[in-house]
């Protein structure tokens, strides 16, 4: 009930700034956006390491580049730099981000 | 000489430092693992200017010091000195990728901090101008505060310059104990980083970026899987059709070799051992040599020139609902060519259990050392005709029933995958992080030293493991002496030994001679083929060099049933016949554990599979 009631003052509140937040998830393809918190919890502890260590980390812009095959939308490829990284949607659904 | 002086490559993966080792050091490469862990250690000759030669490693591609990986662990280690029985390096050459500076400088500059002579391979930098890049190497240098050589790698450019560098960094005296620098954190070496690279780079544009406009038609979610199948159809086209001439070459330059022993030499027990042991037996597997090469050849082209990583791309979704990551593909498809370099490549699998599925599933896929048996047993019994839709007959038959096989073999992978994953490897399900390099040009040289370092290990095999199962074989085949009047092969030792074994494979339509060629097999699959060679150039009478001298094809189309061919086919779809790969697992699971499971289980579903198709083939009359 407390949680349900935290997730939503945390959604208002993120919905009341200038720009909205969305998961990298829901990014379609061909948009910008710069990652503005990671849930690093909810990722296994070497994949959150390997992301950071390929710069995918709080404050990163990237681009969203490619999603899915045959119809699905997993797994993504996003661009970092001048490097294209592919990831699942687990982890772009840990990533709270502010389309650019 | 002083062998004690060595230097080093490190860098990021995709840096590129393979091509640049290979252009370093050229042909004359020691490939071995380093004790304890299963990593590859390259190790090759620079002669430097002034004659001398100094021992390089290619150490493998890293991040950071912050391992994440057991490969980055060894790439720690050895830096830093700390690996037992490995000479720490005295220079270091740090390999940056010169299209992607910002991510490679986070860890260059944690290399650079070590305070040990250091030089700095600028590689790629045709692929940077590609993309609009103009870069100051001069800049970088100074800012990082080492020698920066701008190199292209993989068209053998700035490679003098390098090695150069090398002997300079390598002559410089050390200023006393090597200096602490501060230690910084990962955001801010990724800030200087970023500084370091906009410092360097004089002029960018994003325009020419050849690899996204290729991304867009490879990666695409509905053209990219189906280009990635007609390739990979291509290539098993290819192994058959392409393989063919080199193929009848070597077959007819050992039946030449093998009619000069028999007009040479005088009949009897040493003669026949030459012909029909070792000629018949080495001779018949050295034949698939050119298949075996043209599938590593599209297998190191994929990888070189960054494809290989768009296939894991494609094919991660489908490996993920077998509980895999596209991560396992790469494994998996090395596999066809051999289980035992596929099962090594599994240490790039972070996860445990997803990489212990992998080794498990891996000798399911279809090695090079089956494709002697299925070349064989097709060219005996599926006739040479052209199918497809009334009118457009182009699919080679003997192509499309190869190309079943294989699917067999996948199909059979994923659906042990996902039933392992939902038992014994149960655990949670793995993600999929993979850095997508840029597409190039692979370069020749390189193709061509790994491909002779594969076909080496395979002639190495048919020199060792085989010749040594086939002379042994060829003993017990051949002692005692047959009385007149009676067989060779029912006198001898492995006659009577294969005559129980027949009892076990008889249900599921396996004769005598299979029983026979099991047995041996189980060194090397392709012993299958010598061994049956060997079996019936023995049973040919004496005198009747014919019999010796017709092909094991057409030998096998006269003495075995359709049906016998087909479950032989599916047998050796599942049977783990290979004790070199069963050894690998040993090591890679550091027990017997898994091994033991993986022959029994692969053992029960090559029974179950032969038996079914032998029943389902004589009900059907064929």
């Amino acid at each position: 009930m407390r949680d349900q009631f935290i997730d939503n003052e945390l959604q208002l509140a993120r919905t009341s700034g200038t720009s909205r937040l969305v998961t990298l998830e829901a990014l379609e393809r061909g948009a910008s956006a710069r990652i503005v918190s990671v849930d690093w919890d909810r990722l296994a502890p070497e994949e959150g390491a390997r992301l950071r260590a390929l710069g995918i980390d709080e404050g990163a812009c990237i681009g969203m580049a490619h999603r899915g095959v045959f119809g699905g939308r997993d797994p993504l490829a996003i661009t970092v730099g001048r490097m294209t990284v592919a990831i699942r949607r687990i982890h772009a659904a840990a990533m709270e981000v502010e389309p650019l | 000489m002083n062998a004690s002086r060595t230097a080093a490559l490190v860098g990021n993966p995709n840096a590129g430092k393979s091509a640049l080792f290979n252009a370093l050091t050229g042909a004359r490469q020691k490939i071995a693992n380093y004790p304890g862990v299963t990593v590859e250690r390259k190790a090759g000759r620079v002669v430097l200017p002034s004659g001398e030669s100094v021992e390089l490693i290619d150490l493998p591609g890293a991040y950071s010091f912050d391992p994440t990986s057991p490969d980055e662990e060894v790439t720690r280690k050895v830096v830093h000195g700390q690996f037992e029985g490995e000479a720490t390096p005295e220079v270091l050459i740090v390999v940056l990728d010169a299209a992607n500076l910002e991510q490679h400088l986070v860890f260059a500059q944690e290399v650079i901090a070590l305070g040990r002579p250091t030089v700095v391979a600028l590689n790629m930098v045709d692929l940077a101008e590609r993309d609009g890049l103009v870069l100051d190497p001069a800049a970088l240098a100074s800012s990082l505060g080492v020698p920066v050589v701008p190199t292209v790698a993989v068209r053998r450019r700035g490679i003098a310059e390098l090695i150069d560098a090398i002997a300079k960094a390598e002559t410089k005296v050390e200023p006393g104990e090597p200096h602490e620098r501060p230690h910084l954190t990962l955001p801010e070496r990724r800030l200087a980083a970023t500084n370091i690279a906009k410092a360097a780079i004089l002029s960018e544009s994003t325009e020419h970026r050849l690899h996204a406009g290729l991304d867009k038609v490879l990666l695409h979610p509905w053209i990219g899987p189906v280009i990635l199948f007609g390739f990979l159809f291509v290539v098993f086209q290819a192994v058959f059709a392409w393989a063919t001439p080199f193929a009848d070459g070597l077959e007819s330059l050992i039946g030449a070799v093998s009619d000069w022993v028999v007009a040479t030499f005088p009949a009897g027990i040493p003669r026949d051992f030459v012909t029909q042991g070792i000629l018949a037996g080495v001779g018949s597997v050295v034949v698939f040599l050119p298949q075996i090469v043209i599938l590593f050849a599209f297998i190191l082209a994929m990888e070189a020139s960054g494809y290989m990583a768009r296939a894991a791309f494609l094919m991660d979704r489908m490996m993920q609902s077998v509980g895999l990551s596209g991560r396992s593909f790469i494994p998996l498809l090395s596999s066809f060519a051999c289980a035992i370099p596929g099962i090594m490549a599994t240490r790039s699998i972070a996860d445990p259990k997803d990489r212990l599925t992998t080794i498990l599933i891996a000798p399911l896929m279809t090695c090079s050392a089956r494709l002697p048996v299925y070349a064989v047993i097709i060219a005996a019994f599926i006739p040479q005709t052209k199918v497809g839709p009334s009118g457009f007959a182009f699919i080679g038959l003997q192509g499309l029933v190869l190309f079943a096989l294989y699917v067999a073999g996948i199909v059979g992978a994923m659906a042990v995958a996902l039933v392992l994953r939902r038992s014994v490897t149960k655990g949670q399900e793995s993600g999929f992080i993979m850095e997508l390099p840029r597409y190039q040009l692979p370069h020749l040289g390189d193709l061509l030293i790994g491909l002779w370092q594969r076909a080496w290990v395979f002639l190495r095999r048919a020199g060792t493991i085989i010749f040594t199962v086939t002379v042994v074989l060829w003993i017990l085949l051949s002692f005692p002496r047959a009385e007149p009047g009676q067989s060779q092969v029912d006198a001898s030792i492995a006659g009577q030994l294969s005559k129980g074994l027949a009892v076990v494979v008889e249900p599921i339509g396996f004769n005598r001679d299979i029983a026979l060629a099991l047995i041996p097999a189980m060194a090397a699959r392709e012993v299958a083929v010598s061994s049956l060679a060997t079996t019936y150039a023995v049973d040919a009478p004496e005198d009747d060099e014919a019999a010796t001298e017709a092909g094991l094809a057409s030998q096998l189309s006269a003495r075995w049933s359709l049906p016998t061919a087909l479950a032989f086919l599916a047998w050796f779809v599942f049977a783990p016949q290979c004790l070199s790969t069963i050894a690998v697992v040993r090591r890679e699971t550091n027990g017997w554990k898994w091994p033991v499971f993986m022959l029994g289980y692969l053992f029960a579903l090559a029974y179950i599979f032969a038996g079914l198709t032998y029943w389902t083939a004589v009900a059907l009359g064929l």
